[in-house]
């Protein structure tokens, strides 16, 4: 194994060869280096990096902790403690954090080393990371093409061998989506499963971080690092963590899998359509039991969510407001002057609009006609998963309707945007937990694309969803395939 | 200007405090109606029976020990700050 071809390595693997001192730390950091610096610049996945930091970090590393010396990229909508912290966002420019997450807490005591910050939407709104104002990522399988978002920036290193892994955060699909978009695993745990704590809020009652990875084994290892009961959190489940690896490798003899029939839409892509169908045919012969059910609200997600979304991040936004921290405008006359033009000048249109649109909603003799009616269609909505989780183990579905659009092709219109979400935002909406896994490919003008595999689980099941995920992942090479940059590069 | 919704763009943008161009109100004026009708769809779901849901999963009021614990000291909170002086956030005049 030469430096070179450490990047490729999943963290299992690299976590074997660190431990039997085949590779120290700091080489690793040096591989991982030298491979953004060559990558990177046609990808533009990374924000920032602080390398010397993490070479530092890497020569006390201990291997023997569970992530120890593993390097990892983080969203850059999770404070790290002395390292820019911009959600993407002019209004953030130059923000340094001034304390870690739970979560990279977490990761530190666990070993990891967080090394760089990765592109996103703007605050984590949008479905491309087209909404970045820092700079534009591209699908590593096809360059005209975007990564999916918001968490474009940590899917597209993870695929093209330029992160171990990652995390991201998943407020309607921003995990999963571009996961399934770049060919790699993410998974949206179920709601206070992990601490929101030093994550810039975006809509609390559905934003959750999670792991972005090569592997379920490895999306797995990271979710042993970071879930659990934080008192920072209010959120946050007081449940025992179970060891996630602890059921992979168990077979799917006997678990039933539901087919929700309204996932099966029109404008479904018909490769998509045809990878699904095969991948539901191979987890039937490896056991599973395949089960049609309805989830009947399910048409009603996205209005619900474009309502609750924007009204919450209406009410968190307001904090960006140029007195404490972030863009202040030039000269303001008076205080009104410079909240409007502060805001007016460090916001991108994506995040003007929704919390125009959060505004509206929350006020005064419009609340009940959209918020509280949300609300309501909401709990049909949880209602729908509750009786179908009675009859089934696991829910599967396609992640993404589409593979990997062109850049540019759906910026104009917002509303064809938030569609790109329809299979994963129920999921936020109901608190439970899924997780997206490559299971084939379409082919598009002389590209392959990758498509995703959503396997939902009810609250905290993450094990269960996991495991699936596994036996279904290990019965294919869906998993082992890396886009042709990253082989030119290797 | 024509508008298709309830929504006065220009108006609720002064209420959360952004200050529009007019070329940004129009554009945003079409586009969040095309939401608003799009979500529409919600009035034929019949919530009759249904309270609306505050949150997923059961989560009640969290209570800890009312102990001072570590916070950040003046510094490290005005170290992003765009202006500041003696240990304060520095803003325009509010009082004449």
């Amino acid at each position: 194994m030469t430096g070179k071809d450490l990047p490729a390595l999943n963290i299992a693997d690299l976590q074997s060869l660190l431990r039997r001192c085949e590779v120290s730390p700091l080489e690793v950091i040096d591989a991982l280096r030298g491979r953004i610096d060559a990558i990177d610049p046609e990808i533009g996945a990374y924000l920032s990096l602080d390398m010397d930091a993490a070479a530092h970090e890497a020569k006390k590393s201990n291997v023997d902790l569970p992530l120890g010396g593993v390097p990892l990229a983080i969203k850059d909508i999770i404070n790290v403690m002395g390292q820019p912290c911009t959600c993407g966002s002019k209004i953030l420019q130059g923000y340094r954090a001034i304390y870690d997450a739970t979560v990279i807490q977490k990761l530190r005591a666990a070993g990891a080393i967080p090394f760089g910050k990765t592109n996103l939407d703007e605050f984590a709104m949008g479905s491309s990371t087209e909404n970045s104002a820092m700079k534009l990522t591209r699908n590593p399988w096809d360059l005209s093409r975007v990564p999916g978002g918001s968490s474009g920036g940590s899917a597209a290193a993870v695929a093209m061998d330029a992160a171990f892994g990652a995390l991201g955060s998943d407020t309607g699909g921003s995990i999963r989506q571009p996961a399934a978009l770049c060919g790699v695993v993410g998974l949206k745990p179920t709601y206070g499963r992990v601490s929101r704590f030093g994550l810039v809020a975006f809509a609390s009652s559905l934003d959750q971080v999670g792991p972005l990875t090569k592997t379920v084994r490895d999306a797995a290892m990271i979710m042993n690092a970071i879930a659990g009961h934080d008192l920072q959190d209010s959120t946050s489940l007081n449940e025992a963590v179970p060891d996630y690896t602890a059921r992979l490798g168990d077979d799917l003899r006997g678990v039933r899998l539901g087919l929700p029939k309204e996932y099966l839409i029109e404008g479904i892509d018909l490769q998509v359509k045809t990878a699904i169908d095969d991948a539901v045919r191979q987890m039937s012969s490896l056991g599973a039991e395949i089960i049609e059910v309805s989830l009947p609200a399910t048409e009603y997600a996205i209005a619900v969510y474009y309502i609750v979304a924007t009204a919450e991040a209406s009410a968190n936004l307001a904090r960006f407001d140029g007195v404490r921290y972030g863009y202040r405008a030039q000269n303001p006359k008076d205080m009104l002057e410079l909240y409007g033009r502060s805001r007016a000048e460090g916001f991108g249109p994506e995040v003007k609009r929704r919390i125009i649109l959060g505004t509206y909603v929350l006020s005064s003799g419009y609340y009940d006609a959209y918020y509280l009616r949300a609300q309501k269609v909401r709990e049909l909505i949880r209602r729908d998963f509750v009786r179908a989780f009675e009859k089934v183990d696991a829910l599967v579905s396609p992640t993404s309707p589409v593979p990997a659009f062109k850049l540019g092709e759906r910026v104009a219109d917002p509303l064809q945007m938030y569609l790109a979400d329809i299979f994963t935002i129920a999921a936020n909406l109901a608190g439970i937990c899924g997780i997206s896994v490559p299971c084939g490919f379409a082919e598009v003008e002389g590209h392959r694309l990758p498509i995703g595999l959503q396997v939902l689980g009810k609250a905290l099941d993450e094990a269960r969803i996991l495991q699936i995920a596994h036996a279904y992942e290990q019965s294919t090479d869906w998993h082992k395939a890396r886009p042709p940059i990253a082989a030119a590069v290797a | 200007m024509a508008r298709t919704s309830d929504l006065d763009v220009a108006y609720v943008a002064r209420l959360a405090r952004i200050n529009l161009t007019e070329a940004e109100e129009k554009v945003f004026q079409k586009q969040l109606d095309d939401v608003l009708n799009y979500v529409e769809k919600l009035r034929q779901a019949d919530v009759s029976h249904v309270e609306a849901a505050a949150h997923t999963l059961p989560i009640f009021n969290v209570f800890r020990e009312d102990a001072p614990g570590d916070c950040f000291k003046a510094e490290q909170a005005l170290s992003n700050a765009p202006r500041q002086a003696n240990g304060l956030f520095v803003v325009p005049k509010v009082v004449e």
